[in-house]
């Protein structure tokens, strides 16, 4: 075959490009026409270019088997995922509204709690969460800005319609790969990028590092910003290091730093230097032992204690990660009623709360139809997807929920929307999502478009690289002239 | 500069240096050998011992093989995952170090250094080094050298540049002497006389395997001593991979991190460095001899890591207790 599409099946779902069978939708018209002239050969080419530069770059996660780390590339489509600018529009006004609750929800939960006296959510849901941090009720956290970096995952369903699947409001990972993924295609696709204005993204880490320099405890026009990373040996290494690099300030590892007088410091070479922010990129449990788990040899300890009397700051906050709780999520729309007086502009994905009666035995008896998931699971685990799972499977899961109401919510299974993607021997289409990066300072910047993972294993609709899946570059483009013709 | 990036390009630069300096005593001790194809197995065997007992890797070296062949040693050296100190193990390590510092490497040089580790893990290194020694040798130094000039051309010359020349000179000097100290280890074959044809064949490789030999000439014309080739390796002050050379280096780069002068001393690994470097400029060659050259090399290399626990001391420690968290990746028997 050529870098044709005459063989792709579009059908039984929302496919990204193609409206209909062999009609591609009017922003992807340009793109089929490059693929069109490609023989298989270019292709191939291109392919194994964009993977070698990946791997000489070091833009790779580690996988350990049999205590010996294996660095592999984030499997990469070449194929991007185009987004006309008017759908995108909406999905960037969706994320600000959303993001806005999501402080203010933080702000009152760990405040007045207006929204549990309200009882819009239940005082016991907030109290349950794994993530809530009672000790830091009444702390005043700089510029009332909690989740200063949000990851949100969005999906479509059969139908093209965006729902919001989860917010990432602890360390959301994923960004560098979106970075690179651009610098990739631009270097083995420079003509396409001609025939599109494709809307840049290299202004994040500019914005990233403006945020957090602008989050610094009072007084101090020209803060130390670091960034904080549990080590060479996470898997997120790479970005952690990449993203330092790219706003120019230091990564530390908790044995960098130490605290004195409540005060934080970073050994250098000609003795202590105070630091006043924090990127952190390691979850609250780890950050300090004398606070936190006092087995963690990740952390600081004394931080704690120093962010308290406001002498450093913390990006995101401690506390976030109630946000996070998939119960929560359940209230999203809710709190954007109840803060902002708006409805929300991206719904949710239907959720049932197994600690409703009525929802509980609903997930019961059609566990086998819906995905079930734990509250504070993530990356593809704790999660049960019903029409796929084996009898046992299913059987486990409903126990579990029956066991523990407070700790899982299920939803339909959504057919997630389907881009073509490069497959062995032929173009596929395969399940995506998209994950939009969202800074919250003074004013909310979401570079266009986001992360798009792409389950790369036929027929699975879950996109987590731990999982087996890739990513592609995510164009954000003007509307064609004619799109409203489509 | 924070103290583990100190330590980090300080590791990765020698680690980077060990690697190019194993390369060039494998490869000489190849070249030798094809100068004496006639000799008989026990002759052949005396030649890779010596590299074995210079490189102080006896003990784990005969835990894994039962014989010091070329095939051992040479794999032992080169490809060894349980050798620390092998080059595809230094190259490892090198790029760990790398990896922890990369905000502060320029893409090019993790670039280098990357794919040279990426290289030595591929089938690709297997079959140049079944194909040629002498190709995967020249590969691996040659990868190092671009590496140290892609390092001066792309790195900022300031504080972590100066931690990457002491790791390199302080390296290079103990390998130098280390090379050095195989010629010593090497035994004459029975009724070969010290300053004889074979003899001089020997000391030749030792110049090449320094890549020695064009400036050797131009100084020493015509002659081959092995007191000569000594004094040029030892204490020639502008041949760089000359010891005295390393170490004039190494002590102007510790004044340069302390921005001491360097006709002084600001703490205990400038003192220790500047002293070696002394001792090098008014030593004789005689004066060496007399001493015995084993002894002296030996004595130059435990110098070299009095000036190396001080400097780490000075500038590098900063894990709060042992094991907390364990990034150098060096091997215990190291400063």
């Amino acid at each position: 075959m050529s870098g044709s599409f005459s063989d792709y099946q579009s059908k039984g779902f929302f496919d990204e490009m193609f409206a209909a069978e062999g009609v591609a939708r009017p922003h992807y018209r340009k793109l089929m026409e490059r693929f069109q002239d490609m023989g298989r050969e270019e292709f191939e080419r291109k392919r194994a270019l964009a993977a070698q530069s990946l791997l000489n770059q070091g833009v790779t996660f580690t996988v350990y088997n049999n205590n010996e780390g294996t660095e592999r590339i984030f499997p990469f489509d070449l194929i991007p995922r185009i987004i006309p600018a008017s759908e995108w529009d909406f999905i960037e006004r969706g994320l600000a509204q959303r993001i806005t609750a999501l402080n203010m929800f933080l702000h009152d939960v760990y405040h007045d709690q207006r929204i549990l006296k309200e009882k819009i959510i239940p005082g016991e849901t907030i109290r349950s969460a794994a993530h809530f941090r009672p000790e830091f009720m009444g702390f005043d956290v700089p510029k009332d800005i909690y989740i200063h970096i949000c990851g949100t995952d969005l999906i479509r369903d059969e139908s093209g319609v965006y729902h919001v699947l989860e917010d990432n409001a602890r360390c959301p990972s994923g960004v560098s790969y979106m970075l690179e993924n651009r610098q990739v295609m631009k270097r083995i696709f420079p003509k396409l990028f001609g025939r599109y204005s494709v809307r840049p993204v290299d202004t994040y880490s500019e914005e990233l590092v403006k945020l957090l320099r602008s989050v610094s405890p009072d007084g101090n026009n020209e803060p130390a910003v670091v960034l904080l990373t549990p080590g060479i040996y996470n898997s997120a290494y790479f970005e952690h290091s990449f993203l330092a690099r790219s706003m120019g300030i230091e990564i530390v590892v908790g044995a960098d730093l130490v605290v004195e007088n409540a005060r934080v410091y970073m050994k250098t070479t000609k003795g202590l230097k105070p630091v006043d922010v924090i990127y952190r990129r390691l979850d609250d449990d780890f950050l300090d032992p004398k606070v936190f788990r006092p087995d963690s040899l990740l952390g600081v300890p004394g931080l704690v204690e120093a962010y308290r009397r406001g002498n450093v700051n913390l990006a995101n906050a401690i506390g976030t990660g109630v946000a996070d709780d998939k119960v929560v999520y359940y209230y999203v729309p809710q709190m954007i009623k109840f803060y902002l007086g708006e409805e929300p502009i991206l719904p949710n994905v239907p959720t049932y709360l197994s600690a409703n009666d009525a929802d509980r035995a609903y997930i019961l008896e059609h566990a086998d139809e819906l995905v079930i998931k734990a509250a504070n699971e993530s990356g593809g685990y704790g999660m049960l997807i019903g029409p796929q799972a084996t009898k046992a499977e299913v059987e486990k899961f409903r126990g579990l929920v029956a066991a523990n109401p407070r700790n899982y919510v299920a939803q339909p299974v959504v057919n997630l929307s389907r881009a073509p993607a490069f497959c062995e021997e032929s173009i596929e289409g395969r399940h995506i999502d998209l994950r939009p990066y969202i800074l919250y300072g003074d004013k909310i910047t979401i570079v266009p478009g986001g992360l798009t993972r792409v389950a790369l294993r036929k027929g699975s609709l879950v996109v987590n690289s731990s999982q087996g899946g890739g990513s592609k570059d995510s164009w954000v483009v003007d509307d064609e002239p004619d799109a409203a013709a489509c | 500069m924070l103290r583990r990036v100190a330590d980090a390009l300080y590791w990765m630069s020698r680690y980077i240096e060990r690697a190019e300096n194993n390369a060039r005593i494998l490869d000489v001790n190849i070249q030798l050998l094809l100068d004496f194809e006639n000799q008989n197995e026990a002759a052949v065997r005396r030649h890779w011992e010596p590299i074995i007992n210079s490189l102080e890797d006896r003990e784990l070296f005969f835990s894994i093989h039962p014989e010091a062949t070329a095939e051992t040693v040479v794999d032992f050296v080169s490809f060894e995952k349980k050798n620390p100190n092998s080059i595809y193990s230094c190259i490892g390590r090198a790029r760990e170090n790398a990896r922890t510092v990369r905000e502060l490497v320029s893409s090019e040089m993790w670039e280098q250094i990357n794919s040279l580790y990426l290289y030595l893990g591929s089938e690709r290194s297997r079959s140049v080094f079944a194909g040629s020694g002498y190709e995967f040798f020249k590969s691996i130094v040659d990868a190092s050298q671009l590496f140290q000039g892609i390092t001066d051309a792309t790195m900022n010359h300031g504080e972590g540049w100066d931690f990457l020349q002491v790791g390199k000179y302080t390296e290079r000097a103990d390998r130098t002497s280390r090379i050095l100290d195989v010629k010593y280890h090497l035994l004459l074959p029975t009724g070969e006389k010290v300053g004889g044809n074979v003899d001089v064949v020997q000391w030749l490789a030792v110049l090449k395997s320094c890549s020695a030999m064009e400036a050797y000439r131009k100084l020493y014309v015509g002659q081959v001593a092995p007191w000569m080739v000594a004094e040029f390796l030892i204490t020639n002050d502008t041949f760089p991979r000359s010891i005295r050379f390393c170490v004039n280096r190494l002590d102007l780069a510790l004044h340069r991190i302390s921005g001491i002068s360097h006709t002084h001393y600001g703490n205990e690994a400038e003192r220790l460095s500047g002293r070696l470097s002394s001792d090098l400029a008014y030593s004789t060659i005689a004066d060496i001899f007399s001493f015995g050259l084993h002894q002296y090399l030996d004595r130059i290399q435990s110098r070299l890591v009095e000036v190396s626990k001080a400097m780490l001391k000075t500038y590098c420690d900063w894990m709060e207790e042992e094991g907390k968290m364990h990034y150098p990746l060096k091997s215990p028997a190291e400063a």
